[in-house]
């Protein structure tokens, strides 16, 4: 029998007073799969993502992980539990170095998991390794006003992975990168996959959609109108006409 | 420096402060030198809450008042010593905070803010209607005849006792600043939504930050009555311990435990000379002027410019 | 103490009317709060201010209060611009509103009210009008004059500023800036001044509420902060920017503290409001009318 999905989003809906945000979403994720969601801007894929991560609350539906439901818990819980996003529009620490930024998910979501508890040389040491995976190791001890709207970008995606998520969700990492960073970005959420974390990749650039996702699942105005292979859906004469085409 | 040796370095400070005001002789370094004190131990008590996690209270007058009433109400009823009817007020203020934390600290900062202010005059009303404690009449205090310690007079005892909280106070408040509990607060002031979705619990962390912030304040005030010895809601609803909350740690600095230390003294000595001289009510006046100027000029405190000229020398 | 129905009546009556009031009391902060999520909890202190300058003029130049207010609005609309400047270059442009805003705000609140102590000291102030003092009787109920005229000041204040926001240019490019400040923008209009004239109009109310309020009520400096409660769990309950909200939420404010101060003593009515305050921001913080 083939396990229950990571993550399972039943019937989700979201409204904001007049405006239906969200409708009717199904969503379900395998672990270790590799989604990607695309749409146009407005269709509610950020919406969507705080309603999993519980930033916001949504009406109907609901949403499961790992067996467990997380309606009702807060979001720092579901990040204890394994879920993890970076945001769209950076939110930095301002009043943190770039190390410390990353020591916040080691101390409060890392460190509150039972079992093993990283002393402070060990944290240290991850916070040093993440700062290496993303190419900011050299400004780990500047301020994140320092950086440049990219690298504030990657801080974002580091700091989502400090938190060493099971589900991975990376809203809009990419954009404003070059064709190399963009790769770089790749490679390392590819390696992160490999060594077992679920990550929906939530883009614009197809490039590095069609090359990321096993399965690739389309917004529209809050309604998902496809999901499937990769190839398939963007022939889906919907999808074509909706968000790739002009 | 480590914990232990920064307390033990406030210890030998105030041990030299104290000393020192012996050796001057005169009363009045005693008598002033409690309020500033006071004022120490009420501006780093709000900043923990302001400064290290970003939410704004306005109601400091009511906590302080509250466990001031504290004191008159169990000097009514039995006799305890000091040092016992501090942590007791401590305590009640503390409980207020969590109770108005609780309520609106799931909102946006705002709602806080201005609960704290309305909870002032709802304190305020109900310490005013309350007989037992003398109502709006007041009520009197009588010190006891002698010192738990002997040698000293009444009011350099109280000095002491001030100064010992001061310095578990500021202990506290820097050793929160260094702790996973601060990191936590810190990022609650810079970005609470971000805060949450990297794993800090920040409604609980609030309510940690406000109960202990009015406890500390409600301990400032209990031995306020032993001070005044008349104590009338006028006076323990003071408009100065409502600005000045909010005015030392903003002058002073907000980021780190010394900015409202250099804050209380130098606010606390410049309102003692301008109400000498000049009144009461142009010093209040000073105070506000000195807080909107600060905080659209210097936002950063005398903290923020001592950092600003030592960058650019 | 009878429960009967007359009194009963009675404070109902006047707790309606003292709703109207309270209404005008906190239109301004419907506006700013409200609509522009300006947090203004001076706004208090610009009524007092008000008051004060009506007792001013009906003192010394024998003018009715509430006609010296409506000459004074122009005067408290660019004090109200003024400030708003002051307040968007210092801190909304920098982002600092949260800690550093609400300080300027409470300082501002703090300086008028320890200033009017300085001028006029801490004696009670009234005016002297034909309307204070009667009281039209229709059946078993009184209408005192005295909370009838400002109730009647708050409704006009309120129909008056309702029709500009709802036909006007103007008063719709202020919704529009409450909503979204983006597509303001893209119409080329310029939200900052937008801002500027709703938050400067939010100012130009106090001076008329500060008339009527001194109508209702002798004035002291402090007073204020009595209001900065009730203003805000109005705002709260009244959905935020839905001015007919304020006007409901106003008038059950208005009954409750009536029949509490009827029943219980009037020292009771600041825990009323602070009540309403926390109740509406535990149960339904978006308010009866609200987004």
């Amino acid at each position: 029998m083939t396990g229950a999905a990571l993550l399972e989003v039943t019937d989700l809906g979201k409204r904001f007073g007049g405006f239906v945000a969200l409708e009717a979403i199904e969503l379900a994720v395998q672990d270790g799969e590799r989604v990607g969601l695309i749409g146009p801007n407005g269709s509610g894929k950020s919406t969507l993502v705080n309603c999993m991560c519980g930033t916001l609350r949504h009406e109907t539906g609901s949403v499961r992980f790992a067996g467990r439901m997380l309606d009702g818990l807060s979001a720092h819980e579901r990040t204890r539990l394994g879920v993890a996003r970076s945001f769209q529009l950076p939110r930095p620490f301002n009043t943190l170095t770039l190390a410390e930024n990353l020591r916040i998910p080691l101390l409060y979501a890392v460190n509150a998991r039972p079992g093993a508890t990283l002393g402070a040389l060990a944290i240290d040491e991850r916070c040093a390794e993440l700062l290496q995976m993303v190419g900011l190791a050299a400004k780990s001890a500047h301020m994140p006003r320092d950086l440049t709207q990219i690298e504030m970008r990657k801080l974002e995606l580091a700091r989502a992975m400090a938190s060493s998520p099971r589900l991975l969700i990376a809203d809009e990492s990419m954009a404003g990168l070059s064709h190399g960073e963009v790769d770089d970005i790749l490679a390392l959420l590819i390696r992160l996959n490999e060594q077992g974390v679920t990550v929906i990749l939530i883009e614009h650039i197809m490039r590095a959609v069609m090359h990321f996702s096993q399965r690739l699942v389309v917004l529209v105005a809050g309604r998902k109108i496809a999901d499937g292979d990769p190839a398939d859906v963007v022939r889906d004469p919907d999808v074509v006409r909706a968000y790739l085409g002009e | 420096m480590s914990g232990t040796k920064f307390v033990l370095a406030l210890l030998i400070a105030a041990g030299v402060v104290f000393g020192a005001a012996l050796l001057v002789g005169n009363s009045y370094v005693f008598f002033a030198g409690y309020v500033v004190l006071q004022y120490i131990a009420l501006a780093t008590a709000w900043n923990i809450l302001g400064g290290y996690t970003g939410y704004v209270n306005f109601g400091t007058a009511a906590f302080f008042a509250l466990g001031a009433y504290t004191t008159v109400v169990l000097h009514k009823l039995t006799t305890l010593p000091l040092p016992i009817m501090m942590p007791i007020g401590g305590i009640v203020s503390g409980i207020i905070g969590l109770g108005t934390g609780y309520l609106t600290l799931r909102l946006r900062g705002a709602f806080f803010s201005i609960a704290t202010l309305a909870l002032a005059v709802v304190v305020q009303t109900l310490i005013t209607n309350w007989d037992f404690v003398g109502g709006s009449r007041g009520a009197y205090i009588v010190r006891p005849p002698t010192t738990p310690l002997l040698g000293i007079d009444y009011i350099q005892y109280l000095c002491l006792v001030m100064l010992a909280l001061v310095v578990i106070v500021l202990a506290t408040a820097r050793a929160i600043e260094r702790s996973r509990l601060g990191y936590g607060l810190a990022t609650i002031r810079d970005d609470e939504l971000a805060a949450e979705a990297s794993g800090v619990p920040t409604l609980r962390l609030k309510l940690v930050a406000t109960t202990m912030s009015g406890a500390f304040m409600g301990m400032a005030g209990a031995p306020l009555p032993y001070y005044v010895t008349y104590l009338d809601p006028t006076s323990g609803f003071n408009l100065a311990y409502a600005v000045n909350g909010v005015a030392m740690p903003l002058v002073g600095g907000t980021s780190s435990w010394f900015g409202p230390v250099i804050g209380a003294i130098l606010l606390g000595t410049l309102q003692q000379v301008v109400t000498v001289t000049i009144s009461s009510a142009v010093n209040l006046l000073i105070v506000g002027l000195v807080l909107v100027a600060f905080v659209i000029v210097a936002p950063n405190g005398i903290l923020g410019l001592l950092r600003l000229q030592g960058r650019r020398s | 103490m009878e429960m009967s129905l007359d009194l009963l009546g009675n404070a109902v009556v006047s707790g309606v009317l003292l709703g109207g009031f309270y209404a005008a009391v906190t239109i301004g902060v419907s506006i700013s709060f409200g609509m522009l999520d300006i947090v203004n909890i001076a706004h208090p202190a610009f009524i007092i201010l008000g008051s004060y300058i009506a007792y001013i003029a009906n003192t010394t130049l024998g003018m009715d209060p509430i006609l010296a207010s409506v000459i004074a609005l122009p005067a408290f609309y660019l004090l109200g611009a003024a400030v708003y400047q002051v307040y968007y270059v210092a801190f909304e442009r920098r982002g600092e509103e949260a800690l550093r805003g609400l300080a300027f705000f409470f300082g501002l609140l703090f300086i008028t009210e320890v200033t009017l102590v300085l001028v006029f000291g801490v004696d009670y102030r009234l005016v002297d009008a034909p309307y204070i003092g009667p009281s039209l009787h229709i059946g078993p109920v009184d209408l005192p004059l005295r909370l009838l005229v400002p109730c009647l000041v708050g409704l006009i204040m309120i129909g008056g500023l309702q029709l500009f926001m709802s036909y006007t240019f103007l008063g719709r490019a202020i919704l529009a800036v409450a909503q979204d400040q983006l597509a303001l923008r893209l119409m080329a209009a310029n939200p900052t001044r937008i801002k500027r004239i709703a938050f400067a109009l939010s100012i130009a109310t106090t001076s008329l509420a500060g008339a009527v309020l001194i109508v209702i009520q002798p004035v002291e400096p402090s007073i204020g902060r009595d209001y900065i409660g009730r203003v805000f769990a109005i705002c709260v309950l009244g959905g935020m920017g839905s001015f007919a909200g304020t006007l409901v939420a106003a008038m059950a404010l208005g009954i409750v503290e009536s029949l509490t101060s009827t029943f219980y003593g009037p020292s009771w009515s600041p825990a009323v409001a602070f009540g309403f305050l926390l109740v509406t921001l535990a149960v339904r913080p978006a308010g009866i009318f609200g987004r």
